[in-house]
């Protein structure tokens, strides 16, 4: 895989400002499947309800992608426009090291096809993003200052962890 | 999965008494006159009790429904309606929540469930899809409703489970108990919680994970996206994205038309540490109901004082109401321990204030004393015995028992003396406003089906100051635009129900309604809607006449039970003791009792109801309710 060098946008998390409202999973797979199935979306929220802890787990789009690192059929591809990670279907054998392996949970098993199934960007217009308000959710230009912005943000996801792990106000 | 579509979702009729477990789809004809939610709950309501049933009793039916648009990415579409003949009232009983549930609800294949029947021992029932489980509860019984949904999580190992559940006052069948779902929704009005308890029913946790297909899927999407921009582009829905219903507090209390004292102000003085801004301390985030882009409650976290720690959601401006202005406490803080209680027992937060600052009144006046209260100084602003007086309710200890059947049952133990202050209507407490101001607001708690509230119609629009012309484009007919004049606030009143019964019916949030602005979402964008998921065609007159037919089932229901005209009132006091406090429109204003009742005759022909409130046979057969008990589901 060729890395890019070019400008590129990116989807950005910050967990602090999710409100729980799961508009992004549901749009995401009426988007994907035209069906309402939170199940089968390819973004999920994760949430501690009873402290209050909402994360969306999404694909991260490595620039060293682990999935494609594992994957022993070299299903694993780049799309040049969007610089999103994709899983070519007509390749893949569904062996699941990828799900195993990517450390955000960014790969899925659809329970309904067993197809493996992963955030493709939307082509460049990630529909998660458009229906989320409070902007948790964000598709940005890569340049260093949001390049910035994106570490602080996973500084702040992990600190989410961090104090679920403690999670005891 | 046979089930796809949205209209084809089942209902699923559990007897706890045999153990009888059995589905059937909603027919079409149901779905054409009811929609789906309050609606289908109410015409059920109707159709499986006899009059008189005791709420109590195994007879009783608890209903759950899901809305006609559950699952849509829009307008908070979580919404679930909780109904039954009400242990408070006596009559329509009916709760509206919101948070997760009705859409894994529906994701299970269904959108309704019928509980009738008593088991012997505390059970939950427990759906997946159609694997449907009554099982003990014994475990859980006597746990608070945020443990006993993290419980029931854990021991079914699936972190997505959503519950309804009943607390400790549910389970001692205080009659105001409510049920609940996640860490802050709450079914609250009219006592479900309680109807569930005399069941024995602990919970009702339910994972789905079927197929939910919309007739227009891209459409819909396309269209959902634009609904939330409407929204979320109003003033009112910027405010509560931020502060949530406390934002009403700012106006409300500066004008003063806020219940303060019980009864006795309309404005809490020295207020200021309730203003909203002053959650920020508190806050770590807000948080939203399933597809809700304005997000209106805070996630709090209180890491000092006795209370520490703890982790709550809200508080709603009616706690505000409950635990602030009504009981004359003026400190943020007592405002989140309290509210933190009644969710954690599982207790309406406004039914609890009401009743406490009723009592307080009662105490000042030398009505009850100490031996009544067993010690407690019910003094106004005494947080310490607020808390007690909550705890007491719950559990159903002395002073406690007594309040804890409701305003009716209270006043016949207390004495007729007490019954002047208590600020109720068909025994149900109302809200902390002070409608002395708002005639379109005092005939709305007046005419509400299920007894004092405020959002059955709140008819809040004439608080906006806009030009006549453009209310009367909306409402269709004249409605004066100062909202200290009855002109034309029967019209508000009967159109608000209207249509917030097909709000309730489609299960979307009143807050994405004109709730909040005159050109945020109603009928026509009502329609489109239920196009774009079901299929289905409706043109807003059709909406309207659904709307007429929901409330007039539930006036139907309480005629039978023997509510008419002389329960469509307001306490004395608004027609006696004029406002004292805020700005000149809403100082020194009482109800001019001449006015009202014109204002209930103009009410009540407009939804061609006889001069008692009753439904005319020409009424009924317009509206196909001549033949009821119809006996379809
Ligand atoms: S749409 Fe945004 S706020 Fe809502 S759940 Fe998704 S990430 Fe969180
Ligand atoms: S699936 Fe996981 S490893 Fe692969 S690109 Fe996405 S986040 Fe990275």
């Amino acid at each position: 895989m060729r890395r890019r060098l070019t400008l590129q946008k990116m989807l950005v998390i910050d967990p602090e400002k999710c409100t729980g409202c799961r508009l992004c999973e549901t749009a995401c797979s009426i988007h994907n499947e035209k069906t309402c199935e939170p199940e089968r979306a390819r973004i999920h929220i994760t949430k501690w309800e009873n402290e209050g802890i909402y994360i969306p787990i999404v694909c991260q789009q490595c620039d060293i992608p682990i999935c494609e690192t594992v994957c022993p059929m070299h299903a694993v591809k780049r799309d040049p426009e969007t610089h999103a990670v994709i899983i070519d279907s007509e390749l893949c054998v569904g062996c699941r090291l990828c799900v195993q392996f990517c450390p955000f949970g960014g790969v899925g098993v659809d329970d309904k096809t067993k197809r493996i199934i992963k955030c493709d960007l939307c082509n460049g217009e990630p529909v998660c993003v458009e229906f989320c308000q409070p902007e948790a959710l964000q598709y940005i230009n890569a340049t260093t200052l949001n390049m910035r912005k994106r570490r602080a943000a996973a500084e702040k996801f992990s600190e989410h962890l961090k104090k679920m792990l403690r999670a005891n106000y | 999965m046979v089930i796809k579509m949205v209209w084809n979702r089942e209902i699923l009729y559990i007897n706890l008494s045999t153990g009888k477990i059995s589905s059937r789809t909603v027919p079409k004809i149901i779905r054409t006159r009811y929609l789906g939610g309050r609606g289908v709950n109410m015409y059920m309501l109707f159709n499986h009790l006899t009059p008189k049933t005791d709420p109590l009793s195994p007879d009783n039916v608890l209903l759950v429904g899901a809305g006609l648009l559950a699952g849509i990415p829009c307008l908070g579409s979580g919404r679930c309606d909780i109904g039954a003949k009400s242990p408070l009232t006596g009559a329509v009983g009916d709760s509206n929540i919101g948070g997760f549930f009705a859409p894994e609800l529906r994701f299970a294949g269904f959108d309704h469930i019928v509980i009738t029947g008593k088991t012997s021992k505390p059970v939950y029932l427990l759906i997946k899809n159609r694997d449907i489980q009554i099982k003990d509860a014994s475990h859980i019984w006597g746990q608070d409703t945020f443990e006993t949904q993290k419980i029931i999580r854990q021991d079914e190992d699936d972190e997505n489970i959503k519950s309804l559940v009943i607390g400790a006052a549910g389970e001692n069948l205080v009659k105001f108990a409510n049920v609940r779902t996640g860490m802050k929704n709450s079914a609250g009005r009219t006592g479900m919680g309680c109807v569930m308890g005399s069941k024995n029913l602990k919970a009702i946790a339910v994972r789905g994970t079927t197929t939910l297909e919309f007739t227009h899927p891209d459409e819909l999407l396309e269209y959902c996206k634009q609904m939330n921009t409407m929204i979320t582009s109003t003033r009112w829905a910027k405010a509560q994205s931020r502060w949530g219903t406390m934002i009403i507090y700012s106006n409300t209390n500066t004008t003063g038309l806020i219940r303060t004292k019980n009864f006795q102000l309309n404005q809490l003085e020295e207020g200021q540490d309730l203003e909203p801004e002053n959650i920020d301390k508190y806050s770590i985030g807000t948080s939203g109901c399933y597809g809700c882009a304005v997000h209106c409650r805070h996630r709090y976290v209180l890491k000092e004082g006795p209370y520490a720690p703890l982790y709550g959601e809200g508080p709603e401006y009616t706690s505000l109401g409950a635990f602030g202005t009504m009981v004359n406490c003026n400190k943020m803080e007592t405002i989140l321990v309290a509210n933190h209680l009644v969710n954690k027992y599982g207790v309406d937060t406004l039914e609890t204030g009401g009743l406490i600052a009723w009592a307080m009144e009662l105490y000042e006046k030398g009505i009850i004393n100490d031996k009544a209260t067993d010690g407690l100084k019910l003094e106004w602003g005494n947080e310490e015995a607020v808390y007690e007086m909550i705890r007491k309710i719950t559990y159903r200890e002395g002073f406690g028992n007594i309040l804890a059947d409701g305003f009716k049952a209270a006043i016949t133990k207390i004495g007729s003396e007490s019954k002047y202050y208590a600020i109720q209507i068909k025994g149900m407490s109302n809200l902390h406003s002070d409608e002395r101001p708002t005639p379109s607001f005092a005939l709305g708690i007046a005419t509400s089906t299920r007894g004092a509230d405020h959002l059955r119609s709140r008819p809040a629009i004439d608080m906006y100051g806009l030009p006549e012309e453009l209310l009367e484009e909306v409402y269709g007919g004249h409605v004066a635009s100062d909202y200290n004049s009855y002109d034309g606030k029967d019209r508000m009143v009967w159109w608000q129900e209207l249509l917030y019964a097909v709000t309730d019916s489609i299960g979307v949030c009143k807050f994405q309604t004109v709730f909040c602005a005159v050109h945020a979402p109603q009928w026509k964008e009502f329609s489109n809607l239920i196009n774009l998921t079901t299929g289905l065609n409706f043109s807003k007159n059709q909406l309207m006449e659904i709307g007429e037919r929901i409330y007039t089932i539930e006036r139907l229901f309480n005629s039978r039970e023997g509510f008419s005209r002389k329960d469509d009132n307001l306490p004395e006091r608004y027609f006696k003791e004029p406002t004292t406090l805020g700005l000149s429109a809403a100082r020194n204003k009482k109800i001019s009792m001449e006015k009202f009742n014109k204002m209930l005759d103009g009410y009540y022909k407009l939804h061609s109801w006889d001069s008692n409130g009753v439904p005319t046979r020409e009424s009924l057969k317009k509206l196909d309710l001549d033949h009821e008990p119809s006996n379809l589901v």
